[in-house]
């Protein structure tokens, strides 16, 4: 049922243009109820869930095969899926509103509906591949949605941007899963959770842990991959607050929080991800303060959160844990907030410099008022989520085992430069006088203020009440740490170090939002640094690329026929060389019963081959070819094979025909190569020759299987009822190769017929050569 | 370049034609018995269409061909081929297994592996008579 459920989705996407051209606008309300009734199940079954009673879902698929579709939902699966299915409707809605009129609302949808579906499927899939498939939908559905605006020429570039990093990812992804399913020899996460062994100890853990890394923080954006997320920007911003703040961005740390049992714990794991995941929250923080824009502002922000989360994991003690889930559940709700602001703001105003906007509050209350709350989150100030997810992080960061003191100076210098640009973006475009702006402000529609409003009080719900949700947090940390953890939550643990920090980073970061004006002119002298970043090393990788490929395309592809074949030929006498002379001693058996006849045959076969490359016309070439198919034919005569000997016959023959056909169109004869070609090419030809001859005599002694044909000479007639070997071995007992073999002869033809019929410009011919 | 040819290639080719063709269909029919099959038939039948084409040219070899384009043969010889793969789905077997259906009437059997080999036939006759006519037209074209 769940899976039906996914597949709807994926439904819903493709007839969403359809659904469009019935319905129009009404079309995203419609949709609004996919996740809204996704979110209500998901909810009805948290109880299970917390209680500790995990959902399995099997559907079979290819039973013979052991391939089924397996569906998980257990505590760490349900937040996630709780945060696709309730973010996603509200910014669904959300959409509804801000694309209102845009021609392009149904492909909007398709890509939209489509991710969520995706995403669905990536949290709650219980096998790896299963994972890997849903994985890579999201970065395709991502894809398409950042260059939504497929106009822009900058929308395009971020969009393949973020698609070869995460996609490049992915490839060390499949890579990662496939050494964990080799290692562990399940490709079921619960039964790798179940394993006896321990995988830490295995000896691919290294290089699977480091591939398993890479995918992970290509897509959530860690250092040094982070680059392509503040580019992203380029969406529509409800794309930005769904993909790149709430969900997508989030799938690199599911993937580590699910591995963390098997995996984590380890000194590798944890100076990876915790250093990693350190210096990507100091520079996101740091990063963020230096943008006016207010989306690349809030982009770099989630790269802090991103990194802080990574970071949690590195730690991966209790207390870590708790933090991880608490401040991943206050972040996805606080920034899905302040992008939809973000995007209110760039809607009712026109621009999305925060220095051109100010005195918005009397013109746009509600949106003041949700971008506050969610802000007061965002900063870890209480009573709101944030602040319980900061204070914990704080703690487990003072209690870490390895680089505890390094990583409490980047945590508190991140958290006081958050708190900076949570008062810039939430403060700057409310509050001073009203400033002039491209449009006149005025307040979004309720469908657009619904979203951050409802997101920005449910983080001041949950930080409110925040003790009475300990066993849902617990049931997530459960989940990631592998063993039963209770959760302790509270607003106010009394006065201790970490709200010490927390109220020495506020006036840190109120003096910072003060004096900002003054401190991002100083930071403007580090942009030649900044220019240096990863993003350049990812475009001298693209540039080296292009020049490898066109390298090789020069060497290996130069467009002469004689140049393919050499190519080709020398690799096949190399491969030969090292199977039938270094991995094979040989053995020949030389005792061979010759007739006078065959080795006429065989002498007529020689010559005609030996004359073709000697004779001077195009026309006594073609016959001595076709001197040495016809004697192949009365070879395959000779030995009682009449339908080889009659296909032989009847290729040569046409191709003859084609051959006359050709000749007309060719150069007469010339010499084109030097004498040390030719010599080359003899001696190619030669060492060719010999070495096939060598194979067949080899292959006449090497029986490494049973040789099947006693099997289809006995069954040929009582189950193929057919007494012609040959063709009931073509039409039946290998029907799958012949047609594999007939696409292959269409694909030729349709070649042949398409180069024929080209006509090539002339401009392009003469400058081709 | 190709042009038509001498009254006995023309005589040769109109009482040859038919009689290839008709070899061709024996030969694919006969096939699951005796020397022949699909690929051989749809060669003899490429062979017959050759001939026509050096005799008379393009145009007439399309005048007789009608409506059918070699180019349509090749699809649907693949269409065949891929869908004699299905009915064994159907009955529940892995796919490509033949399945037999005897006709009692005309003491024959109507099977999956002969509409493959229909299939092949069509396939291999319309790749290379398209090939030919196709290297023809060039030349009729330049020449």
């Amino acid at each position: 049922m769940v899976q039906l459920y996914i597949g709807l989705g994926f439904l819903l996407a493709a007839v969403a243009p359809l659904l469009h051209r019935w319905m129009g606008d009404r079309t995203n309300l419609l949709l609004v109820v996919y996740p809204a009734l996704a979110a209500l199940w998901l909810i009805s079954q948290a109880p299970g869930v917390i209680a500790g009673n995990n959902l399995v879902f099997t559907a079979d698929w290819v039973p013979s095969l052991g391939l089924s579709l397996t569906l998980m939902l257990d505590g760490l699966a349900l937040m996630f899926a709780l945060l696709i299915s309730i973010v996603g409707a509200f910014v669904l809605l959300y959409a509804g509103g801000y694309l209102k009129g845009n021609p392009d609302m149904a492909r909007f949808h398709a890509a939209f509906m489509a991710f969520m579906a995706a995403m669905f499927g990536l949290v709650l899939a219980d096998g790896l591949v299963t994972l890997f498939v849903f994985w890579e939908l999201t970065s395709i559905t991502s894809y398409l949605l950042i260059g939504f605006n497929h106009q822009d020429e900058k929308s395009r570039e971020a969009a393949r941007q973020s698609l070869f990093v995460t996609v490049g990812g992915g490839l060390a992804l499949m890579a990662g899963l496939v050494l964990l399913g080799i290692a562990s020899g399940s490709w079921s996460l619960t039964d790798i959770r179940s394993l006896e062994t321990d995988l830490r100890e295995h000896a691919l853990y290294t290089p699977m842990l480091l591939c398993l890394v890479v995918g992970a923080f290509t897509k959530s954006a860690q250092f040094p991959f982070h680059f392509w997320l503040p580019n992203a920007m380029a969406a529509p911003s409800p794309v930005s607050a769904y993909l790149h703040s709430a969900t997508m961005v989030k799938a690199g740390i599911y993937l580590l929080a699910r591995l963390q049992p098997d995996l984590g714990d380890t000194a590798l794991w944890t100076a990876l991800l915790s250093l990693g995941g350190g210096v990507t929250m100091l520079l996101g923080a740091f990063m963020a303060v230096r943008y006016t824009n207010i989306k690349k502002l809030l982009a770099y922000s989630t790269i802090m959160a991103l990194g802080t989360l990574t970071m949690l994991l590195g730690i991966g003690s209790d207390e870590a844990l708790i933090a991880f889930a608490v401040f991943l559940v206050a972040h996805s709700l606080y920034k899905g907030s302040l992008f939809m602001v973000a995007g209110i703001l760039d809607h009712e105003t026109g621009t999305q410099d925060i220095q051109a906007m100010g005195g918005l509050r009397a013109a746009m209350p509600v949106t003041a008022a949700a971008a506050m709350l969610a802000a007061l989150s965002f900063a870890g100030l209480p009573p709101l989520l944030g602040f319980v997810g900061k204070e914990a992080m704080l703690k487990a960061v003072l209690k870490a085992d390895a680089f505890p003191l390094l990583l409490a100076v980047l945590a508190f210098s991140a958290a006081f430069l958050t708190i900076a640009a949570a008062a810039i973006v939430a403060l700057r475009p409310f509050l001073g006088t009203l400033k002039a702006t491209p449009r006149t402000p005025h307040e979004a529609p309720l469908s657009m203020l619904l979203g951050p409003s409802v997101l920005a009080l449910l983080s001041l719900l949950l930080g409110l009440f925040v003790p009475l949700t300990g066993p849902a947090f617990s049931a997530v940390v459960t989940a990631v740490a592998g063993a039963p953890v209770e959760v302790p939550l509270s607003l106010w643990h009394g006065v201790n170090l970490p709200l010490v920090l927390t109220m020495s980073s506020l006036l840190l970061g109120i003096g910072l939002y003060l004096c900002w004006d003054g401190v991002r002119a100083r930071l403007a002298t580090l942009t030649p640094v900044t220019h240096r970043g990863p993003q350049a090393w990812y475009y001298a990788i693209l540039r080296a690329f292009v020049s490898l490929a066109e390298w090789q395309t020069r060497v290996l592809q130069n467009g002469y026929m004689r140049h393919y074949i050499l190519v080709m030929l020398v690799t096949l006498a190399a491969l030969l060389v090292n199977s039938i002379l270094i991995r094979h001693a040989p053995g020949l058996s030389l005792a061979f019963d010759v007739r006078f006849h065959e080795v006429m045959v065989a002498a007529t076969m020689m010559l005609g081959a030996l004359a073709a490359p000697m004779l001077r016309s195009s026309l006594g070439a073609v016959v001595s070819v076709g001197v040495t198919g016809f004697s192949i034919a009365l070879i395959f005569l000779l030995f009682s094979a009449p339908d080889l000997a009659i296909t032989q016959l009847l290729v040569e023959t046409l191709t003859v025909i084609l051959l006359v056909l050709v000749l007309f169109r060719l150069p007469r004869f010339s010499h084109l190569s030097t004498r040390f070609e030719r010599i080359r090419d003899g001696v190619v030809a030669a060492v060719v020759g010999g070495l096939l001859s060598l194979l067949v005599l080899i292959a006449w002694d090497v029986k490494q299987f049973t040789p099947i044909s006693q099997y289809m000479i006995e069954n040929s007639v009582s189950l193929a009822h057919g007494r012609n070997i040959v063709n009931v071995i073509l039409v039946d007992y290998r029907a799958l190769d012949t047609l594999g073999e007939m696409f292959v002869l269409s694909l030729a033809a349709i070649g042949v017929i398409a180069m024929l019929k080209l006509r090539v410009p002339p401009v392009r011919r003469s400058t081709g050569e | 370049m190709v042009k038509p040819g001498s009254v006995i290639l023309n005589t040769a080719a109109r009482m040859l034609m038919p009689l290839q063709l008709l070899f061709s269909i024996f030969l694919l029919l006969r096939g699951h018995d005796e020397p022949g099959g699909g690929f051989i038939a749809g060669l003899v039948a490429a062979g017959a269409f050759a001939l026509y084409l050096f005799a008379f040219g393009v145009d007439a070899t399309r005048a007789i061909l009608r409506a059918v384009d070699p180019r349509d043969l090749i699809g649907t010889g693949l269409l065949l081929g891929v869908l004699s793969a299905l009915p064994a789905w159907f009955v529940g077997e892995p796919i490509l297994t033949a399945q037999w259906w005897p006709i009692d009437a005309l003491g024959m059997k109507l099977s999956t592996p002969l509409i493959f080999d229909i299939g092949v036939y069509l396939a291999v006759l319309g790749a290379v008579t398209a090939m030919v006519m196709t290297l023809m037209e060039v030349d009729t074209d330049e020449g």
